[in-house]
């Protein structure tokens, strides 16, 4: 960990990065339908200028000694109050640079795409507004110097997602969707926002600088308690287990938001918040040990489920799942994983992006239809799009030389480098799952673009025939781009280390060690084995037969498991709604019965008494009188007594 | 026989008085009561200044008798003008003001 | 006349302060029971105007009882301002508002006439027994010493008035001279107010727009050859008797009285024969043949 120093020079001026996307969306938003003629352009221009400024800092980055590549830009004092005093300020360090370069480059790429996809959309211009307070949002989040600056472009981009996965807000499904997107991410953010009260109570501080300083003199329980809070927050924004079951819904969402958020932006949040957090983690084994069970279990999940799906968009959601937690497991593995964790982060940004720009074409061309069985042959008709998808195909089943092979291979060699039962059960669990995401993405890609053309013989929703055309250059040309880097960007990074040592004054040194379970070259060729045994499978099973339009049932239990996304929802459901549940009815019961009936209770007797009371104010005068009477008869009975009785 | 019969005397009438303004319904007879209770405490007042052997229990009983004039004119008045808006002069009929 | 001559027996010297003569024990026996029962009648009449009477009664003898216990002027001026003034206001008032309306027997307040009797009953009590116990060993000064000097009673009354209780009295006079505006504003009904008197055709419009329970005017009293006072009633074409035609408040001739007109009237009496100069009696159809 090389020292802080304050940002000077070109860095300085860091601050436009946020300040682009974050313009563009308050004059699309402000502006409104004036804007409508030129806010898609506004948009994209403000993101490519963002992407262009990253390119200048990281470049200048770049030019300095290694010493001097983290760098704290302060902007204000934002929150002044008594002990808690939170400076409003940039980080600017390889890491976050990396980060500023994904976003934007992918986010770029996809507002571009985002042209002609949405071009038949009334609100586009709001739409674009929405991309970039998500762009500027991930960037505030990826850019803060503190916690609580990470924690506001957290929210940002919950709120962001929220919006963008309820866009088309017509349909009951999407509301849902973006409602349980909000609610579990909500789960998490309980969880970060605990883990930056106890920094706070115990450090005096949020600011990354001072807590990552004195994060040692913690307690160990302070850290494991911070270190899994932190993981929960990370589980919640990147769809880990067991707060995995937003992500495939958020496909609600139109097509780019899907790139956008399960590409370059917000799963990626939870990746990079265990990988900043990398000296609070360094001091905890059993928060490590955490978050590599966590990655495995969701890593394997989301490759079973996504065996099971027929929605195109569905598929590659679990396939993102599965992804992700391959991230988790690589920033899990301490020392050994953090670059590894993002190498793959940057080489999936790229393929997963393109694969699915590629299914929005898809879409695009097949009238929004998302079900792969109603697909098939759909090679001829759209070449550039199924060669681009498929670029990205081979880099994510890890086909060797491209992105997938160098960026998940060697996470899967550094789990089994952990050693003992850890490396046999975690590389196992990894490469296992290499081989399921090398069937269900080859099951995917024949489905889609290969046998019989099935949508010749069915009609669209409303009735009409599938014309299957090409998409547009403003759609295609961002594929082309994205499948680029699906091929070349693994090799780019990894080799020689480039990644990892342009990432160690961040994330320190890449470890490697020399004894794992199995040695590396035997991992690459286990790897490789399941994965073509996976493509060999897939073409066997699917290739070979007729795909039925319709889905076949009943299905033995393990589809029926899968389907059910592996009764994810269920257990959400049982866990944690019911109690919710049934704790609310039990604390409306007592709120009603107890506390309202003690208040109206109290009420209704004074309101009972004083209705028999008023009964005495008959209106008659004689009555009045009669009581005068009595009242008078009784003060001089009382004045009589006391005056003779003395 | 001593004085304190005709406080006796007032206290009997008085008393009456009191009983007639709580039965009696006509408006008129009820002024008439409160006359009659007037009366009574005059008669006491007399009787005072009697024993005492000072005339100023009798100017009492002199402004008393003023003021029950002016008790009377206005009252009646009154009890004129809720006859012409009412066509009644029972107390009973005037009890708006209730629950 | 008494009052004189209570002032004579109090001015004698040869009996001591308290002493009480016996015309004055005798003239308490007298009048003390003729007030109370003045005022018993007066709670217990039905008719207003009758309570009244009763009242008068109570108010002449308190009157003599002031003269009797050496206070002539207020006296004389219970009697004449009370008793003929206010009482003959009260009378006159009567006349104009309530004389119809006469109590109902029925007590519709549950409870009031028996606690009333109570609680009335009560206070008499109370308040004689302290009057007994208070008075029980006080001597009588009476007023022989005030009312002999300085020109008597009357003087020495308006002496106290015009002197010591001045303000009082000037007071009074502002409270009189309130009451008779305050009388005024409140049994002024103002020209083209809603107690103004209304044309002829006003009422007849109003009548037919059902302000009264009928069209037509109340019919008037019956006019017959034995009777035509108010107290007559009217007949109906079949010859029974209106209603209407007779006041609440007067006592009603009974009908007995005027069999006769109504059997004239219904023409059922015995007719007069109007064949009596004929011989013998034909059939109507022997006449007309």
């Amino acid at each position: 960990m090389g020292n802080v120093i304050a940002a000077s020079g070109v860095a300085s001026t860091a601050w436009l990065l946020l300040a682009l996307p974050a313009f563009g969306a308050l004059v699309l938003l402000v502006g409104g339908r004036r804007t409508d003629g030129w806010g898609h352009l506004l948009g994209c221009a403000t993101i490519v200028l963002a992407f262009a400024w990253g390119l200048v800092q990281f470049l200048h980055a770049t030019g300095l000694p290694a010493a001097q590549r983290v760098r704290n830009l302060h902007l204000f004092t934002w929150i002044p109050v008594n002990a808690l005093q939170v400076d409003f300020g940039l980080r600017l360090d390889p890491l976050s640079l990396t980060f500023v370069l994904l976003i934007t480059g992918v986010g770029g790429l996809i507002h571009i795409y985002s042209i002609g996809y949405m071009s038949h959309d009334r609100d586009r211009r709001r739409f674009f507004a929405y991309l970039n307070l998500f762009v500027a949002s991930m960037l505030l989040l990826v850019l803060g110097n503190g916690f609580v600056t990470l924690y506001l472009g957290w929210e940002g981009v919950g709120l962001a997602s929220y919006l963008l996965i309820g866009w088309y807000s017509d349909r009951p499904s999407a509301a849902t969707a973006a409602k349980k997107a909000f609610i579990m991410n909500r789960v998490g953010d309980v969880g970060l926002a605990l883990a930056i009260f106890i920094l706070f109570a115990k450090l005096h501080t949020t600011q990354y600088t001072q807590v990552f300083a004195q994060a040692h003199t913690l307690s160990g329980g302070t850290l494991t308690a911070v270190a899994l809070l932190l993981l929960l927050g990370a589980c919640g924004k990147s769809g880990q287990f067991p707060l995995q079951s937003w992500l495939p819904d958020a496909m609600e969402g139109p097509t780019p938001v899907s790139a956008l958020i399960h590409a370059a932006t917000m799963v990626t949040a939870g990746v990079y918040l265990v990988a900043r957090a990398n000296p609070i983690y360094d001091l905890t084994s059993s928060g490590r040990l955490l978050v590599v069970v966590i990655g495995a279990i969701t890593l394997l999940l989301g490759a079973i489920i996504g065996c099971a799906y027929d929605d195109i968009k569905k598929v590659l959601a679990y396939s993102t799942v599965s992804q992700i937690g391959y991230m988790m497991l690589a920033v899990g593995l301490g020392p050994f994983g953090y670059a590894l964790g993002i190498l793959h982060l940057l080489s999936h940004g790229f393929f997963k992006a393109g694969l699915f720009l590629g299914a929005g074409s898809v879409m695009h061309a097949m009238d929004d239809e998302t079900d792969m069985r109603r697909f098939g042959g759909l090679f001829g008709r759209m070449p550039i799009t199924a060669v681009t998808f498929g670029l990205g195909y081979l880099a994510i089943i890890g086909f060797p030389f491209l992105s997938g092979f160098y960026s998940k291979d060697a996470i899967i060699d550094a789990a089994f480098a952990e050693g003992g039962w850890r490396g046999w059960v975690f590389g196992l669990t990894a490469a296992i799952a290499a081989g399921l995401t090398a069937f269900y993405m080859t099951r995917l890609v024949i489905m889609t673009f290969f046998g019989p053309a099935r949508w010749r013989d069915l009609k669209t929703a409303d009735g009409r025939d599938y014309h299957p055309h090409e998409a547009p250059a403003v759609m295609t040309v961002p594929m082309i781009i994205l499948a680029i880097g699906s091929v070349g960007a693994g090799a780019y990074l990894s080799i020689g280390d480039r990644l990892a040592n342009w990432l160690a004054p961040s994330l320190g040194v890449l470890r490697k060690a020399e004894h794992g379970s199995l040695a590396t070259t035997w991992v690459t060729v286990l790897t490789l084995a399941l994965a073509a045994i996976g493509v060999i499978v897939a073409i066997l099973v699917i290739g070979r037969r007729a795909v039925p339009v319709r889905r076949p049932e009943p299905v033995a239990w393990p589809v029926r498991a899968a389907r059910a996304d592996l009764y994810g929802n269920a257990l959400n459901e049982t866990l944690v709604a019911r109690p919710g549940q049934w704790l609310t009815g039990a604390l409306v019961f007592s709120d009603r019965r107890g506390v309202d009936g003690l208040v109206n209770g109290i009420a209704k007797a004074f309101g009972g008494s004083s209705g028999r009371l008023r009964r005495l104010q008959t209106g008659f005068v004689r009555s009045y009188a009669l009581s005068m009477l009595g009242g008078s008869i009784l003060l001089i009975a009382a004045l009589l007594l006391v005056r003779f009785s003395g | 026989m001593s004085p304190s019969f005709y406080l006796i005397l007032a206290a009997l009438l008085f008393a009456i008085g009191v009983i007639g303004v709580l039965v009696r319904r006509n408006a008129i007879v009820v002024f008439m009561c409160i006359e009659l209770m007037l009366n009574s405490v005059n008669l006491t007042l007399v009787t005072f200044a009697r024993v005492n052997g000072s005339l100023s229990g009798q100017v009492m009983a002199f402004f008393v008798m003023v003021v029950a004039a002016a008790e009377v004119v206005v009252g009646l008045a009154i009890i004129m003008s809720i006859f012409r808006t009412r066509r009644s002069a029972s107390v009973d009929d005037s009890n708006l003001l209730k629950y | 006349m008494l009052a004189h001559a209570a002032l004579l027996l109090a001015a004698n010297p040869a009996h001591p302060p308290g002493y009480i003569y016996p015309a004055e024990t005798i003239s308490f026996w007298i009048l003390g029971p003729l007030s109370l029962l003045g005022a018993l009648g007066m709670l217990f009449s039905r008719n207003a105007v009758h309570s009244a009477l009763w009242l008068v009664l109570t108010m002449l003898s308190l009157g003599m009882m002031y003269m009797v216990q050496q206070a002539p002027f207020l006296g004389f001026v219970q009697i004449i301002v009370y008793t003929g003034a206010i009482m003959m206001l009260f009378l006159f008032v009567l006349m104009m508002v309530g004389r119809d309306a006469s109590d109902s027997v029925v007590e519709v307040l549950r409870g009031q006439r028996f606690w009333a009797g109570v609680l009335g009953v009560g206070l008499a009590g109370l308040i004689v027994g302290i009057v007994a116990r208070a008075l029980a060993t006080v001597t009588t000064a009476n007023l022989a010493g005030p009312n002999g000097t300085n020109g008597g009673n009357v003087s020495q009354i308006g002496r106290s008035l015009f002197t010591t209780f001045l303000f009082p009295f000037e007071l009074t006079s502002a409270l009189l001279i309130t009451a008779a505006v305050g009388a005024m504003v409140l049994a002024y009904t103002g020209r083209g107010a809603k107690g103004a008197k209304r044309t002829q055709r006003e009422l007849v419009v109003a009548r037919f727009r059902g302000e009264h329970d009928r069209p037509s005017p109340l019919p008037g009293p019956g006019v017959f050859a034995t009777g035509n006072s108010v107290a007559t009633p009217a007949l109906l074409p079949d010859g029974s008797i209106a209603p209407e035609s007779l006041s609440e408040i007067i006592e009603a001739t009974p009908v007995e009285e005027f069999r006769e007109d109504l059997a004239e009237v219904a023409g059922t009496n015995e007719q007069p024969d109007a064949h009596a100069l004929v011989e013998g009696t034909q059939s109507e159809e022997e006449i007309r043949s």
